[in-house]
């Protein structure tokens, strides 16, 4: 988000603009009281059209996963309960092949907005805890010798989180199929295109027809 | 085949680091909101006294002392552009432009405070004058209280750099007192140009 006080700097930038925004209204004011009303929504209104242009414009920063030894491949996979499935693991066993792999599943804490602003995710966390044991349970019967944490609520923010200590090759994130997904409503897999520099393997598993589909 | 899944924590969850706020942004936001609802609320009767009671600003017989408060809104001002070369000398490796930066500031802020509180002498109206004396008052000394809270943060800030705190790679302490002393400035182009000048 755009914080005009990020700094000493952008905060005396942000002074320089006050004292200009404040005496052009002042000395219209001066001139004629409705002057000084026409230019206050004048530039008022060019504040909020720049506010709004250079939030749009703001590109989120591009994660780099930490580096790791060579001969390993390190495979990410994020999801919320989907982790089962045939293709999903067929794909992780057949990157591993001829490499030493490690897989790192990361399920995110969901929680409600209310709940994650006043720190309350002690459920959120336990309940996603409880997945990701599920989650592991299903790759050690296939095979999949795998790892497991619980990330942040924001999937997004648990990816970031887990390439800054985990310097995954790939993330694979799993979800539902269109429609049932909350995820792919809110564009997470585009978005995690958008901001990380490793490949993402989209994999839709649908529970209920226990049918897969690989994007 | 082996699955190393994070052991079962006990007591209380493990302290989480990331959040889809920046702790610093948010301290910062929070900072701005409190602020902004501490000095709105002094700006919302200033403005129903004013536009909404129609009263003449100042009423007669009452003047507001225009030519001094401009004079302390350059002083304030200038003392801005003093903090911010005195970040940008440390910035440099620069220590006597920090500390000649700092003191200066120090100095002005003084100057401004000790020139309001003498015009609070002279000025001819008390807070119990009326709706108009006490949000007169109460702004211009909410502002002076955060004047004051400024010159304590620059009080230290100046003690340490003549101390040889700072350097170019560690002076935190002198962004974020000149981030305070920014947005003190800052309220006061907002207090004057409506208060005083409108």
């Amino acid at each position: 988000m755009i914080n005009p006080l990020r700094s000493e700097a952008e905060a005396f930038r942000f002074l320089i603009a006050s004292i200009v925004y404040f005496g052009a209204i002042v000395i219209a004011a001066l001139i004629n009281k409705w002057a000084g009303v026409a230019v206050f929504v004048l530039l008022s209104a060019l504040v909020v059209a720049w506010w709004l242009r250079a939030r749009r414009e703001e590109r989120p920063r591009q994660t780099v996963p930490r580096p790791h030894a060579e001969g390993e491949r390190r495979i990410l996979v994020v999801a919320n309960e989907t982790v089962a499935g045939h293709t999903l693991r067929s794909m992780i066993l057949e990157r591993s092949l001829d490499v030493r792999e490690e897989v790192l599943v990361v399920t995110p804490a969901l929680n409600s907005p209310l709940k994650h602003w006043v720190s309350d995710e002690d459920d959120a966390r336990a309940a996603a805890q409880e997945r990701l044991d599920t989650s592991l349970a299903k790759l050690a019967d296939a095979g999949v010798v795998a790892r497991g944490e619980v990330g942040d609520g924001d999937p997004l923010q648990a990816m970031e989180d887990a390439l800054r200590t985990f310097g995954a090759d790939e993330i694979i994130i799993s979800t539902h199929p269109e429609g049932r997904s909350n995820w792919l409503e809110r564009g997470v897999v585009e978005k995690a295109r958008e901001r990380f520099a490793v490949p993402i393997t989209h994999v839709v598993v649908d529970l209920e027809r226990e049918r897969e589909e690989v994007r | 085949m082996a699955v190393h899944a994070e052991a079962h924590h006990h007591g209380p969850p493990v302290a989480h680091q990331s959040s889809r706020v920046n702790a610093s942004v948010l301290g910062m936001l929070l900072f701005i909101a409190s602020e902004i609802m501490l000095f709105g609320a002094f700006f919302t009767a200033y403005f129903f006294v004013r536009v909404v009671n129609g009263i003449p600003w100042p009423p007669a017989p009452f003047e507001l002392p225009k030519f001094v408060a401009g004079v302390n809104t350059a002083i304030l001002v200038t003392s801005s552009f003093t903090m911010h070369w005195a970040l940008q000398s440390i910035k440099r490796g620069n220590r006597a432009g920090l500390q000649g930066g700092l003191l200066l500031t120090f100095l002005m802020g003084l100057v401004f405070l000790l020139t309001q509180a003498r015009e609070y002498s002279r000025v001819g109206f008390a807070p119990h004058n009326g709706a108009f004396g006490t949000i007169f008052y109460c702004l211009t000394g909410l502002h002076g209280a955060h004047v004051f809270v400024g010159l304590s943060i620059l009080l230290f800030m100046t003690i340490r750099a003549f101390r040889g705190h700072f350097s170019p790679e560690a002076h935190h302490g002198v962004e974020i007192g000149g981030i305070y002393w920014h947005f003190v400035d800052v309220m006061w182009i907002v207090v004057y140009s409506t208060v005083y000048l409108i």
